[in-house]
């Protein structure tokens, strides 16, 4: 819909990608971990890969919950835009397919130190 | 023989009606539309604007008296609280944390409210109409002002007050308030009056000013209590104008009904977003609590609110879209928020503190289905890493909404273990949401809402990420203003200053 207006409005986004300085945002959070309070936003430069994205600024995110040393990278399940998706670790964050804005999701069932009991 | 005749005094509505006589003139050499450009565009039909009758018919000479008169009363009083060292009266300096963000977020408000009235009084044709939001524009800067005045003495001692207006300006949490009244303010004069003088000023303002004002009072602060009163002795006119608007656009034409009904669904939300934080001040700022959200949105929300859709149903309004949402939040949000404020207080110019035993056991009996169950275990938790010596802190920054402009905080509405994801995708460019509520007022307008300037993004934009150089163009002192109370120096001087004014040490 549009807006209400006297004459055309035409809105410019003030956060595409090429304002980044050569990097992108991705969002990042963890289900059921909620000792962090919203999704993780980091930036980052395209051609990251995703290993460096996980050992990197992930890992030392999440190390505050009592899970973080008991993940298992290997046996993640991964969400992108709340649809499963399997990210290949050595290539980078273009190449996955993970664009400007993006959400990624991980799961790790049967971690849930601090999450209520079902 | 001469008599005296007594001159016979003007009766009020007299003296109104004298006052607004010349003001409704018929333009000769110009076009209506001309002079009133803004009062079609957004679709609102209006057949008769005298139907549109100022209850009140204060004229200006008793307007000035009557505020001429608190301000009196005002300005001693608050004299006197600086005099007397009113601020070693407070229960405790944790307080001050919701009087921070009160003049970081809110009295700025009050100040674009005044913007607001005074253009939408220029805009609007109706005589009563433009009396009103003339004198409901000097209100809002005169609440600004008596803030801002009221607060400033505990700037003379405490950190975190002495930068406000750039903490407005720049620091991330206000722009949630800011991007309100931006957001009402860039829409046209009928929409702005459903924003601000119905859902805000009429809806909402209880939450915000009774649990606010109480608090104060509970907690020794006599100055708030005095600018409180001072505001909320104006709000009966406010109110009344956001009433009276939203029935003059129902009773002019049954095509109004439709559009009053989706500003109405779009403004409660973004007010239940942007008066969120009032759930964390009651629940966990207070040193002595006056009752919790949840109480206080029984008797704000349910009742008065439910009383007035009820009101409204026989022009066909009912409740706002995202009433159901709300409810099933209230249980949950306090605890989110200051979750979030404790673990991002590296970067909030106020402090805030991991609850205290006795904290806890009064949460859980306040929100008996939900703090043991989901909240406790994190601050047990946290504060374990407090206790080893790693006090968590959350650098990793925090997906904002794009239309509230708060970190994404919120739990699903029947999952409180789930984040609430939402994203669209426009023009190419993807946007997330805290809520279904959020995502709908972006769907209906995306052109607006993609230009928000989001601050978290706009730190690594403008700034490459640095967060020191962040903390100086927001006139943040790092290790001052912000972080944990404990260990504070208003915590230190607080405790000392209080300490010799009761005893002998």
């Amino acid at each position: 819909m549009t807006v209400a207006a006297i004459k055309e409005y035409v809105g410019v986004p003030r956060d595409r990608v090429e304002n980044f300085n050569g990097k992108q945002l991705v969002y990042v959070s963890w289900d059921h971990h909620l000792l962090f309070a919203a999704p993780f936003l980091l930036c980052l430069a395209p051609q990251t890969s995703f290993r460096e994205l996980v050992e990197g600024p992930l890992t030392a995110l999440v190390q505050p919950d009592p899970d973080s040393a008991a993940i298992d990278w290997t046996k993640v399940e991964w969400l992108k835009s709340n649809q499963p998706w399997m990210p290949d670790f050595e290539r980078s964050l273009a190449d996955n397919g993970i664009g400007h804005k993006d959400q990624i999701r991980m799961r790790t069932p049967g971690l849930a130190s601090l999450s209520a009991a079902a | 023989m001469d008599m005296k005749v007594a001159k016979k005094k003007l009766g009020l509505k007299e003296k109104y009606r004298l006052m607004t006589r010349d003001l409704g003139w018929e333009p000769t050499y110009r076009a209506k539309d001309e002079v009133f450009p803004y009062v079609n565009y957004e679709g609102i039909k209006v057949h008769d604007w005298d139907k549109w009758e100022d209850p009140f018919r204060l004229t200006m000479d008793s307007y000035w008296k009557y505020q001429a008169e608190k301000e009196r009363k005002f300005y001693a009083i608050i004299d006197a609280h600086a005099q007397n060292n009113g601020h070693l009266n407070i229960t405790d300096a944790r307080y001050l944390s919701a009087l921070k963000i009160f003049l970081q977020a809110i009295s700025p408000g009050e100040y674009a409210a005044h913007k607001g009235f005074a253009r939408v009084g220029r805009e609007f044709p109706g005589v009563g109409t433009q009396v009103a939001c003339q004198m409901q524009a000097i209100d809002e800067i005169r609440h600004a002002q008596t803030q801002i005045h009221a607060l400033s003495n505990y700037n003379k001692y405490y950190d975190g007050f002495h930068a406000f207006a750039d903490a407005r300006d720049r620091i991330w949490y206000t722009s949630v308030a800011r991007s309100f009244f931006d957001d009402a303010m860039s829409a046209g004069p009928f929409e702005f009056m459903i924003a601000i003088g119905f859902s805000f000023e009429y809806v909402l303002t209880n939450l915000l000013f009774v649990p606010f004002m109480s608090g104060a009072a509970y907690n020794g602060d006599m100055a708030t209590v005095t600018f409180g009163f001072s505001a909320q002795s104006d709000e009966a006119r406010h109110m009344t104008l956001g009433l009276e608007c939203i029935k003059f656009m129902l009773e002019q034409d049954p095509d109004n009904l439709p559009i009053v009904q989706g500003w109405l669904d779009k403004w409660f939300w973004r007010g239940f977003r942007v008066l969120g934080l009032v759930s964390t001040m009651m629940d966990y700022m207070l040193p002595k609590r006056v009752m919790s959200w949840r109480e206080a949105w029984e008797i704000y929300g349910v009742e008065n609110g439910g009383a007035l859709f009820k009101d409204l149903a026989r022009y066909g309004i009912r409740p706002p879209k995202g009433w159901d949402d709300a409810e099933k939040a209230i249980d949950h949000m306090s605890h989110q928020f200051m979750l979030g404020l404790y673990q991002w207080s590296f970067g909030t110019s106020f402090h805030s503190w991991i609850p205290s035993d006795e904290d806890m056991d009064w949460l859980s009996a306040k929100y008996p289905t939900t703090f043991d169950k989901y909240y406790r275990p994190r601050w047990d938790h946290i504060r374990k890493l407090a206790a080893a010596g790693t006090p968590f802190k959350n650098f990793g920054l925090a997906k904002l909404c794009q239309t509230c402009q708060l970190p994404v905080v919120f739990t699903e509405p029947d999952d409180a273990t789930m984040s609430c994801h939402r994203e669209t995708e426009y023009k190419g460019e993807k946007y997330h949401f805290c809520s279904d509520g959020c995502q709908h007022i972006f769907d209906n307008e995306p052109e607006k809402y993609v230009q928000a300037w989001l601050p978290m993004p706009s730190l690594f934009q403008e700034l490459d990420g640095d967060i020191g150089a962040w903390m100086n163009w927001v006139s943040l002192r790092d290790g001052e203003d912000n972080g944990d109370y404990s260990g504070s120096r208003d915590q230190r001087n607080f405790d000392q200053w209080r300490g010799m004014a009761t005893s002998n040490t």
